[in-house]
């Protein structure tokens, strides 16, 4: 067997712990040698296989409540003296009034965050998390056609790091959209994709940013299309995805 | 500053445990196989690292060292004492042929695909306890083998030589199933794609 050393190397290099020098070596051989690609395709699926069966369990709700409930940090007061707060209160009825606009969106801003991690994490966290599994761009697209009522173009990946693992379908404010997960280097990304003009007004302003959020996330609009892109990747991963899709759009 | 250093420290757990929340239930839902004691370890183990939160270094790697006190206090109780009796002493020394580690599994793999995540869950709920979690750590919890060696507390020559095994025994106990089911499907007149 002459690939039979790299093959005893496979799983090593497939979990990404070869030194990096080996890697690239490994790398070369794998895109040259039709039965290594073969074997190193046939584990992927095996792994990628045990990855969404491994996400079977979910806390229920009140669980969860109890936990976080249990370890939430108090509220902690900004002034410990009496005339301070009745100073401040003072400063809050003329401050108040000059930034109730800015809070209020900032909090409607935060809400859409939360509202685009939450669909994200729930999917991941979910036995299930794509209901076409493919990564066959040309077989996911067509899977959303009579199920929500707009169409989209999914990129070409190849060249790049990312894979796609599939597709569902997904609700924002009771609006049907696209819900893509694509992984690269180990991190799952979700790309959202709406109909803009179906989406409330909150969700659709192109000057949206993430105030405070552990994920990286961009979103734009184009043709028509709302486009969200989150995940714990890089920001530089979820800027390349962005951009791959601003290119197929 | 009225901010005490309590406080402080109950942030900082608070931010970096509750996100993993989700993935700590999973995990001990896998080890237990039993829903309210997946929950009792879970509640064991926030009580047990909000207790110790003051000899965590902030910096170093909490998700290792949070998952290694679950482990840890699923191996104390009752069921976890009981899954490490039926631990093979040696099971790490144990040499394994390269040409076990290579085997191809292209139709079982296609047919695992088509036959949803049933057969694939129940052949991980049968595993051994030392190959479910160092599978569901390094596939599930994407876990890097140092990750892997600090929760497990064992050397990365170790997590190697386990997870390949870990991957072989399942690959083994799907086998016989997932032929067993393609010889269903052709009967059926189902499985036009193999």
């Amino acid at each position: 067997m002459v690939c039979e050393s790299w093959k005893e190397r496979l799983d090593i290099y497939l979990d990404g712990e070869l030194p990096d020098e080996e890697m690239r070596t490994f790398d070369a051989h794998v895109r040259n040698c039709p039965s290594c690609s073969a074997d190193a395709l046939s584990r992927v699926q095996f792994r990628r296989a045990i990855h969404l069966a491994g996400k079977r369990f979910t806390p229920s709700a009140e669980f969860r409540n109890r936990i976080q409930q249990s370890i939430a940090s108090k509220p902690r007061r900004a002034f410990r003296l009496g005339w301070m707060l009745a100073a401040a209160a003072a400063v809050v009825l003329v401050v108040g009034t000059l930034t109730s606009t800015y809070r209020g969106n900032r909090s409607d801003r935060d809400q859409v965050f939360s509202e685009i991690a939450d669909l994200h994490v729930a999917t991941l966290a979910s036995a299930s998390p794509v209901d076409v599994i493919s990564t066959d761009r040309h077989t996911v697209k067509p899977w959303f056609q009579g199920k929500i009522p707009f169409a989209f173009n999914l990129p070409e990946l190849q060249n790049s790091e990312f894979s796609l693992l599939g597709g569902r379908m997904t609700y924002l404010e009771q609006t049907p959209g696209a819900h893509l997960i694509y992984d690269v280097r180990k991190h799952h990304i979700s790309v959202f994709v709406f109909q803009e003009r179906s989406l409330p007004a909150r969700l659709t302003d192109s000057s949206l940013k993430p105030a405070k959020l552990s994920f990286n996330m961009e979103t734009w609009s184009q043709g028509g299309l709302r486009y969200f892109v989150i995940g714990d990747a890089s920001a530089v991963d979820i800027d390349s995805l962005a951009r791959l899709f601003k290119t197929a759009s | 500053m009225d901010v005490s250093g309590a406080n402080l420290q109950l942030d900082s757990f608070e931010e970096l445990a509750i996100p993993l929340f989700d993935r700590l239930y999973n995990f001990a839902h896998w080890l237990t196989q039993n829903r309210d004691e997946a929950e009792d370890l879970v509640r064991e183990t926030y009580v047990k690292a909000l207790k110790g939160f003051s000899s965590f270094q902030l910096g170093t790697n909490f998700r290792a060292w949070i998952y290694c006190i679950l482990r840890n206090t699923f191996l104390t109780s009752r069921k976890g004492l009981k899954a490490r009796m039926t631990v093979p002493i040696d099971f790490d020394e144990e040499e394994e042929g390269p040409e076990s580690a290579i085997e191809r599994d292209t139709p079982e793999t296609l047919l695992l695909a088509r036959s949803g995540h049933e057969l694939l869950q129940k052949a991980i709920d049968e595993l051994p306890l030392h190959f479910r979690e160092i599978l569901l750590l390094c596939e599930v919890e994407e876990m890097s083998y140092q990750e892997i060696s600090d929760t497990l507390a064992v050397p990365i020559g170790t997590v190697m030589s386990r997870l390949s095994r870990a991957r072989q025994t399942l690959r083994n106990q799907l086998r016989p199933q997932l032929q067993q089911e393609a010889g269903l499907r052709i009967l059926r007149g189902t499985n036009h794609g193999l």
